[in-house]
């Protein structure tokens, strides 16, 4: 498997990466870690005249925290998240749900940015910045914009980015409380066959607030509003629970592939978002 | 300082590192450094590099191939089409069958995959962009991959160059779909003992379509000196010298120009037994361009295009008494074998050695008939980690014991321990023919039983189903039983040959003046160390050090000519030439030791490394010295050297056999399950090396985890392949992969001269059906009767839905 | 297009050599410095096989183009021996059969030398998913495991006797 030839720029700064993106419109297309982009290059299901590899701006690495402020470069590989002794207390979610991305070599070069940016249903980081109700930085022409991680997504492979946009800077505050990453897959290596993000804070016996995000289950990945709200105020018990869990239901459409019909993700899914609710809360 | 004590005999025996040893594998100091030599490694001066252009349907007219593009582009050297190939006669090419194939589409396409042009030029990415640039015209065709619609009257007709042939290579056609009806037993007595029979059980049993899947593809470097006219072609050829005498008859190229090499080898596991479009392809044009032509598959191509396993339809019936004696069995299969048919099997077998489907069981009448069909499919059918279709066969008997212990309400351990064949009853002649050379088997079932601790695990699966039923958890425990009887060791020259070449093997040894030796065989390793293992036959049986003995094979042009290595036939038939011409060495030597120590020949005794004058110990002669005069003694009567060399005939198959126990947690509503243990006891009669054993076991499991629980080439309506990479087709990693505990008994063969039997499939061959009977195990107390494999997740929920678990 | 000129150090030895972006980093080892130890096994980022060091991670060479490997620190199974003979992670494969075809060895060994890197102490879990990047099709994995668990200990007990 053998790519098309394409040119490629390796800009050090944002302004020079933007400008290149600017000089070639439709044919240039950013890179980060690359996992998912070049096995389509080689594959020639994705042709690109000039890749623009984001690798030496700087400005795109580092995990900042500040106080319950999160902020994420673009380029922070999964594995940087895995390993980041602050960010696993500040927001302990992300260190679970990167551990169960890929393999140990995909981590080490894959990024938060080119996850949540790719906009692939399949990637798990959009679901959890769903959850955690991220917003996203974007870079343009025009300069920066922030658009939430809830409506981000538009379809398959669309996403509310410009071409000429790049993605610099994840955003979110620290949830607290319980959490959980639950995913389903064939193997390690996989997507999800249905995967769930579930953060719960308590007060008292009482759930006080609570997100449902989930991944692989429709086009896009699905927040649940519904979900969120049948927990809070209840105490999570098998019940409330299951309204929950029948909620975000009612929020996808999963659809057919080699890892089952639809019926089965519909299942499987009701089973996973339960197990993320009840460790969540066993957390909270 | 003394002098240097006689060493003992115990020291002796363990210097040799021969039979029984875990000696550690020579190959493994370059392996373990990146010092492989893989075809792909191979960098020839000028080399150009081959590509194909394929099919992206599964059945279509090829209306026209504009190549001009493609030609005009820098680099390209050559675009090779059908069109070219025909005034060679070779754009068509024989199958191991008796079918032939197509090696560039001839007027359409049968599967998705198929080579349509092969273009060359002078690196991987100019022929990678020259493939892009070729135009094809197709008109797409109606599609049928199921073969029982392949076999309905109206179905479309696949080849169109058959039409009108009411016989093939196997007997009658009875339809343009229809390859062979294959038949063994006797029908009319199993028809009448099934229909008498006080219980009998029914069960269409599918063991589907898979790929071996090498983790090296496919892939070869053909180059033509056109100044000495030698063609000399490294590739990834389990049988190297049947590929030199392939490509003699097609190409008319005298085959002691020819020169066949197999380098190391990443993995075969039967996927590189048969002779591809690319290996044609280059030689054609290596030949036209007078430089040498690499053609490497990549992944997708592999899986795509090069040989599949399986595709078996198994329909059964088992007759048993009331107390559950096995007084029959019948089978017939629809076997799916794609556009081509190219299985991989003795000439005379188009089913393989599918009639060992008797299994383990002493069941005195049987009948089987197979019915070999077209499908718009990649062609193939090879022996995957298995001796040709058993596999299949043991799959088969050990689902439908599996059905009739339902039937008869047993325990299903029970009903194999029942009618089991007797340790005296062999020699064993089974209904379909075969003769079992040893065994026995209650001896190691009742091991396996008791080692997992069997009714104890029966109380805590009962216990579960209670706590199921009053809903306390959501997990079933499945225990998976298997008594399998693999048949190995193709074959007797009197009824097996591959192309009409008999399947004996061959190994030459060469002992050098100073007792050391190069000893070279007919097979060719994929990993399972022959140059570690037969280097320790070749030890014990000549009395020198293993450390001193090196091992060659896969050249050629310097090993005798041999079958090659598939279906655990390394060890039975080019282990016996081994050991047989190590005998030959002893004899001669034994006659040099009697003229040095100036004794009759039968006054000398064999003693581990050295002949010893009978009743005088202190008067001996070692191997290695027995090596020193055999090149500069002038003996009477004897020739100077020592040298032999053996082909080996087998005088039957070998038939290894195990028991396998495997205990799975499943969860009903996720489909996930878990390998809580696996307990594999195997019995392949005299064991070499029970750490390359060890590993063989190790392998073969998890190839079968891989197959029973998710790995499949999944085809759509349309003929696209559902699974053409890694991520779809299945292939598990060291987290999905469980623990194993391994076990043997050791019953030896006894027309083997060392008394092995082979080891390397039987894993596989026996894994399949334990992984697969625990799910239906899980299941049983809820009314399972058959599932399909493979179980991956969904079709686990979908047992659980059907049977009501979901509530 | 354009060719580019490529810098790498390769095993410790500065390379450099005039590429075309789109090569892949594993042919550019394999083929043009001759460093045959990465195989390729999947094209498509799952198999392992063409496991390389680059910059201080194991990452799979198939799925890094030339351009993108400019100005890394690589290296590969061939820049891992002892010298004159097996480092321990090689020796303990030797000894524990973890290696049978021999095809995925070299990116197994290399990614098991990064991952005693992360984690000097793993246990048979952790070695599991630590080494579920590397598909092998010969092995069943178990023979691995024993033998990265060996050289952990073995590397341990050199690095104690150090201290």
């Amino acid at each position: 498997m053998i790519p098309a030839a394409f040119e490629y720029h390796r800009p050090t700064d944002l302004q020079a990466a933007l400008a290149t993106l600017q000089e070639f419109g439709d044919e240039a297309r950013v890179i980060a870690g690359g996992h998912s982009l070049v096995p389509m290059m080689k594959l020639r299901m994705a042709t690109i005249g000039h890749l623009v590899d984001l690798r030496a701006i700087a400005d795109l690495k580092g995990i900042r925290i500040d106080g319950a402020a999160v902020r994420i470069g673009a380029m922070v590989t999964q594995q940087e998240l895995i390993a980041d002794a602050a960010l696993a207390r500040a927001a302990p979610i992300l260190r679970e749900t990167a551990l169960q991305i890929a393999d140990p070599q995909v981590r080490a070069v894959g990024t938060i940015g080119g996850n949540v940016a790719n906009g692939d249903p399949g990637n798990d980081m959009p679901a959890l910045m769903q959850c955690l109700d991220a917003s996203f930085s974007l870079v343009g022409p025009n300069g920066s914009r922030a658009v939430k991680a809830r409506e981000f997504y538009e379809a398959a492979y669309v996403t509310a980015r410009e071409d000429d946009e790049i993605l610099v800077a994840i955003d979110f505050a620290a949830p607290g409380g319980g959490y959980a990453y639950e995913k389903q897959k064939r193997k390690i290596g996989d997507y999800a066959t249905a995967a769930a993000a579930v953060t719960i804070r308590k007060d008292g016996t009482a759930c006080s607030a609570a997100s449902v995000a989930m991944t692989n289950l429709s086009d896009v990945p699905v927040w649940s509003k519904a979900a969120g709200d049948a927990l809070v105020g209840s105490a999570c018990g098998p019940a409330d629970v299951g309204r929950a869990v029948a909620a975000a239901l009612a929020d996808i459409a999963p659809t057919a592939d080699n890892r089952g019909p639809a019926e089965f993700k519909r299942h499987a899914a009701g089973v996973v978002i339960r197990r993320a609710i009840e460790r969540a809360w066993s957390r909270a | 300082m003394n002098e240097m004590a006689p060493i003992s005999r115990e020291e002796r025996v363990e210097k040799l590192k021969g039979l029984g040893c875990s000696r550690k594998r020579v190959e493994d100091v370059r392996f373990t450094q990146g010092k492989g030599n893989y075809v792909d490694d191979l960098k020839l001066p000028g080399m150009l590099h081959g590509d194909f252009v394929r099919s992206p349907y599964a059945h279509a007219r090829v209306k026209s191939v504009d190549k001009s593009a493609a030609l005009a582009l820098p680099g390209v050297v050559a675009v090779l089409t059908a069109e070219d190939l025909a005034p060679l006669n070779l754009h068509w090419m024989p199958t191991l069958a008796g079918d032939k194939q197509m090696v560039l589409a001839d007027g359409k396409v049968l599967f998705q995959g198929q080579e349509v042009a092969f273009v060359v030029a002078s690196d991987r990415y100019v022929a990678a962009d020259a493939v892009d640039l070729v135009v094809v015209d197709y008109e797409e065709l109606p599609v049928v991959t199921d073969p029982f619609k392949a076999l309905q009257p109206d179905a479309p007709v696949l080849r169109e160059d058959l039409q009108g042939r009411t016989s093939g290579a196997h007997g009658d056609r009875r339809h343009h779909n229809h390859i062979f009806l294959w038949e063994a037993g006797d029908k009319a007595a199993t028809d009448e003992v099934i229909a008498s029979a006080d219980v009998v059980a029914e069960e269409m049993v599918y063991y589907h379509r898979t790929h071996p899947c090498p983790l090296e593809t496919c892939g070869c470097v053909a180059s033509m000196d056109t100044v000495n006219g030698k063609l000399t072609v490294h590739g990834t050829f389990q049988a190297p010298h049947v590929v030199r005498t392939v490509a003699s008859l097609l190409s008319g190229i005298e085959e002691h120009k020819i020169r066949v090499i197999s380098p190391d080898i990443g993995g075969g596991f039967g996927n590189k037994v048969g002779v591809y479009p690319g290996y044609v392809c280059s030689i054609v044009a290596s030949i036209v361009t007078g430089r040498p032509v690499k053609w490497i598959e990549d992944r997708m191509e592999n899986l795509t295009a090069t040989a599949f396993a399986r595709d078996y339809w198994m329909k059964g019936k088992i007759a048993a008494t009331k107390d559950g004696r096995i007084t029959g069995l019948s089978c017939h299969v629809t076997a799916d074998h794609g556009a081509f048919d190219a299985c991989a099997d003795p000439s005379k077998f188009p089913a393989g050695f599918f009639h060992i489907c008797t299994g383990s069981y002493d069941i005195p009448v049987a009948h089987v008939g197979v019915d070999g069909v077209y499908t718009n499919k990649a062609p193939g059918g090879v022996a995957y980690r298995c001796s040709f279709r058993v596999t299949e066969a043991a799959y088969f008997i050990e689902r439908m014991i599996e059905v009739l212990a339902i039937e008869l309400g047993m325990d299903a351990a029970e009903l194999r321990a029942k009618n089991f064949i007797r340790k005296e009853q062999f020699p064993y002649h089974s209904a379909l023919g075969w003769e079992y050379d040893s065994g026995d088997y209650h001896t190691a079932w009742d091991k396996a039983l008791k080692a997992v601790g069997y009714a104890d695990l029966r109380k805590e699966q009962a216990e579960r189903v209670e706590a199921f039923r009053r809903g306390e958890t959501r997990k079933l425990i499945g225990i998976g039983l298997t008594h399998f009887t693999e048949i190995v060791g193709a074959g007797p020259v009197k009824n097996c040959d591959i192309l009409g070449m008999g399947m004996f093997d061959s190994c030459e040894i060469r002992i050098h003046p100073t007792g050391s030796a190069v000893a070279r065989l007919g097979t060719i390793s994929q990993g399972q160390g022959h140059a570690t293992t037969f280097a320790q036959i070749l030890a014990s049986e000549i009395g020198l050090p293993a450390d001193s003995i090196t091992v060659e094979e896969g050249d050629t042009d310097t090993a005798p000519y041999g079958l090659g290595t598939y279906g655990s036939r390394s060890t039975p038939v080019a282990g016996a030439a081994t050991a047989m011409a190590g005998r030959k060495i002893r004899a001669k030597a034994q006659m040099i030791a009697a003229y040095l120590l100036e004794v009759h020949d039968g006054d000398l005794e064999w003693d581990v490394d050295r002949f010893v004058v009978k009743g005088a110990p202190e008067r001996f002669k070692t191997m290695k010295e027995i090596a020193f005069a055999s090149y500069n003694q002038a003996i009477p009567g004897v020739e100077p050297g020592l040298e032999a060399v053996s082909y080996y005939d087998p005088p039957n198959m070998t038939y290894p056999f195990g028991a396998y126990v495997c205990v799975m947690e499943i969860d009903v509503d996720t489909g996930v399950h878990e390998i809580r243990q696996f307990y594999a006891l195997d019995d392949c009669g005299t064991r070499i090396n029970p750490m390359v054993i060890e590993g063989q076991v190790h392998g073969g499991l998890t190839e079968a985890l891989a197959i029973a629980m998710g790995q499949e080439i999944a085809y759509d309506e349309i003929g696209n392949v559902k699974t053409g990479t890694l991520m779809d087709f299945f292939l598990p990693t060291a987290w999905e992969t469980p623990h194993y505990t391994t076990d043997f008994t050791e019953t030896p063969s006894p027309h083997h001269p060392i008394g092995a039997k082979g080891v390397g499939e039987s894993p596989n061959v026996g894994g399949v059906p334990a992984f697969s009977n625990a799910v239906h195990d899980a299941f049983r107390p809820f009314g399972l009767r058959q599932s399909h494999m493979p179980h991956d997740h969904w079709r686990i929920w979908k047992i659980a839905r059907d049977l009501g678990l979901h509530g | 297009m354009a060719k580019m000129q490529l810098r790498l150090t390769v095993n410790g030895e500065a390379a450099e050599l005039l590429v075309e972006p789109r090569e892949l980093l594993v042919y550019v080892l394999r083929e043009r410095l001759g460093l045959t130890g990465p195989h390729v096994g999947c094209d498509t980022s799952h198999c392992g096989a063409c496991t390389v060091d680059m910059d201080g991670r194991s990452v799979k060479s198939c799925t890094v183009f030339a351009a993108q490997a400019d100005g890394a620190d690589v290296t590969t199974i061939e820049g891992l021996g002892a010298p004159g003979g097996l480092s321990v992670l090689q020796q303990a494969f030797r000894e524990h059969h973890g290696l049978q075809c021999g095809f995925c060895t070299p990116g197994m060994i290399t990614r098991a030398h990064r991952f005693l890197q992360e984690n000097p102490n793993p246990s048979e879990e952790e070695v599991r998913f630590g080494m579920a990047g590397n598909l092998c099709r010969c092995t069943g994995y178990q023979n691995i495991v024993k033998a990265i668990m060996a050289a952990a200990a073995e590397l341990n007990a050199v690095r104690e006797a150090a201290e």
